[in-house]
C-alpha cells in the first residue's frame, strides 16, 4: 500500500506561488490549522484561496489575508475578518462573493466532471451579471461554472492509513467536497489508525480520493 | 418589552409543528427562544446539521451554530456536508427560514447583505434560503438606526432576491406581501395605523381585519 503519510515540512512542498488552494472550514471550524500555519510560513505568495469564509484575523485561513499571501478569494462570506474588507476596498485583494449553496455546488461540479449546475440562487441580484442565463421547463436559472483547485486542504478527525476519513460534527462542512476537487488533496487529522479498523459503511470520503495525511499528534 | 423582542415572538407565531426551519444571525436566532407551546421544530444550521440545539447548550468548539456561537443538537439531529446543507435549501426541504433585513419593499424584495462602498460582509447563504425556503419571514426593526424607513417602495441597495419576501414582521406590525402590495395583517399594542404609515415609506393597505400583534402581551 502506497504511504499517504507526511511530515509537515513534506507538505509545505506542496505549496508554490500563484496555486489555487481550497481550504475547507467554517468560520476556521473544520480548517486545518496546521497546514494554513505551513502556508505561512513558507510564505508562498499570489494565492487563489478557495473558501466560504475568511475566518477571523487570527485564525484559520484569515492569517493568510493579513499576512497578504492571497491574491484572489473566492468566498461567500468575508465580514468576520475586517482585513479582507480593507484589501478589497484598497484594490489589494481580488474578492468573488458567492452565494455559499452555489459555492459548494460549484465545488461539487468541480470534483464530480459536471460542466457547470444550474440554479435560481442570485436571479435578479448583482449575482447573475455576466453569467449565462439558461431557461429550462420555463424557469430562468443562471449556470455557475466549475470550481478546481491545485491542492485542497482539509481536516477530519480521523483517517485510516488509506485515506479514508471520518469528520467531527459540524467541523465537516466544505471538506468532503473538496476533498474531490483538487489535483492533490492533503487532509490533517488528529487520529490516524490502520486499514481496517475504520468500519467502511462509516467511512465518509473515501480514500481513494486522499493523497497524503498529516496527523496533528505525530500518530 | 423591547423592539427585538417583540419581532422574535411574534416570528415565532409563524411556525408549525414539524416544521424545517432556518434562523438567520442576529436577531432571526431568538425566534427559538418563543416558539409556542407544543411547537416542535427542526432548525436546520446551514454550516451542516438539522437538529440545532440552544446557544451555549455545548462546550465542543466543532459543534457551533452559522454564526460561530457554540450549540448544542437536539437528539434526532443530523449532521452533514456543506453540498448536502444547500441541497435541503436550495430543494425545498425547509419550510420556512426568518432573516434579518437592511431593506425590503412592496414587490417583496430582500437587501440584507451589503451597503456599497460601506459594508460588504458577503451573502453567506441568504440568497440560496430566499429562494429556496418554502415561506420566507423577514424579521427586522422597522426603521434604521437613523430614523429612516427599512420597508420601501423600491429597494436601492442590492438585492439578496427578488420577489421572496412573504411576511414581514416589525415592532409596529405584520405585513404581508400580496400582488397588490403589502397588507397590514396586525398592529402592535397602542400603536396607530396612522404612525405605522408615517414610518413606512412603501404603500401600505389595511386589512379589513385588522387585529393586535399575536404573542406580544
Amino acid at each position: 500500500m502506497k504511504n499517504k503519510q507526511l511530515n509537515i515540512q513534506q507538505a509545505s512542498e506542496y505549496f508554490k506561488d500563484g496555486m489555487t488552494v481550497m481550504v475547507g472550514g467554517f468560520l476556521a471550524v473544520g480548517t486545518p490549522e496546521r497546514l494554513v500555519h505551513a502556508i505561512v510560513d513558507r510564505g508562498v505568495k499570489d494565492i487563489t484561496l478557495i473558501t466560504n469564509d475568511t475566518a477571523v484575523p487570527d485564525k484559520g485561513v484569515g492569517q493568510l489575508i493579513v499576512n497578504r499571501q492571497v491574491k484572489k478569494v473566492v468566498a461567500s462570506h468575508i465580514g468576520t475578518n475586517p482585513e479582507t474588507g480593507k484589501q478589497m476596498i484598497a484594490k489589494e485583494l481580488e474578492v468573488e462573493l458567492v452565494p455559499q449553496g452555489t459555492l459548494a455546488e460549484r465545488i461539487r461540479c468541480g470534483g464530480s466532471g459536471l460542466g457547470g449546475a444550474l440554479t435560481l440562487t442570485g436571479v435578479g441580484t448583482i449575482v447573475e451579471e455576466n453569467k449565462r442565463k439558461i431557461s429550462v421547463d420555463g424557469k430562468i436559472y443562471l449556470l455557475e461554472k466549475p470550481l478546481h483547485a491545485d491542492v485542497a486542504l482539509i481536516k477530519a478527525r480521523k483517517a485510516d492509513k488509506a485515506g479514508n476519513l471520518i469528520y467531527d460534527k459540524a467541523a465537516r462542512n466544505f471538506n468532503p467536497i473538496m476533498a474531490m476537487a483538487a489535483d492533490v488533496v492533503i487532509v490533517e487529522v488528529d487520529e490516524l489508525v490502520e486499514v481496517g479498523e475504520i468500519v467502511p459503511d462509516e467511512v465518509m470520503t473515501a480514500g481513494v480520493l486522499v493523497d497524503k495525511i498529516i496527523c496533528v499528534e505525530g500518530c | 418589552m423591547k423592539a427585538k423582542e417583540m419581532i422574535a415572538r411574534r416570528a415565532a407565531v409563524e411556525l408549525k409543528d414539524g416544521d424545517v426551519v432556518n434562523l438567520g444571525i442576529g436577531l432571526p436566532t431568538m425566534v427559538a427562544n418563543y416558539l409556542p407551546k407544543g411547537i416542535d421544530v427542526m432548525l436546520e444550521s446551514e454550516n451542516g446539521f438539522i437538529g440545532l440545539g440552544s446557544v451555549g447548550e455545548s462546550t465542543d468548539s466543532n459543534l457551533v451554530n452559522a454564526g460561530g456561537q457554540l450549540c448544542g443538537i437536539i437528539p434526532g439531529g443530523a449532521m452533514f456536508d456543506s453540498a448536502m446543507s444547500f441541497s435541503l435549501i436550495r430543494g425545498g426541504h425547509v419550510d420556512v427560514t426568518v432573516l434579518g433585513g437592511l431593506q425590503t419593499d412592496q414587490k417583496g424584495n430582500l437587501a440584507n447583505w451589503m451597503v456599497p462602498g460601506k459594508m460588504v460582509p458577503g451573502m453567506g447563504g441568504a440568497m440560496d434560503l430566499v429562494i429556496g425556503a418554502k415561506k420566507v419571514i423577514v424579521a427586522m426593526e422597522h426603521c434604521a438606526k437613523d430614523g429612516s424607513a427599512k420597508i420601501l417602495k423600491i429597494c436601492n441597495l442590492p438585492l439578496t432576491g427578488k420577489g421572496v419576501v412573504d411576511l414581514i414582521v416589525t415592532e409596529l406590525g405584520v405585513f404581508r406581501v400580496t400582488e397588490k402590495g403589502l397588507l397590514l395583517t396586525e398592529i402592535a399594542p397602542g400603536v396607530t395605523v396612522e404612525t405605522v404609515k408615517s414610518r413606512t415609506e412603501a404603500d401600505l393597505f389595511i386589512s379589513n381585519n385588522l387585529i393586535s400583534m399575536k404573542n406580544v402581551s
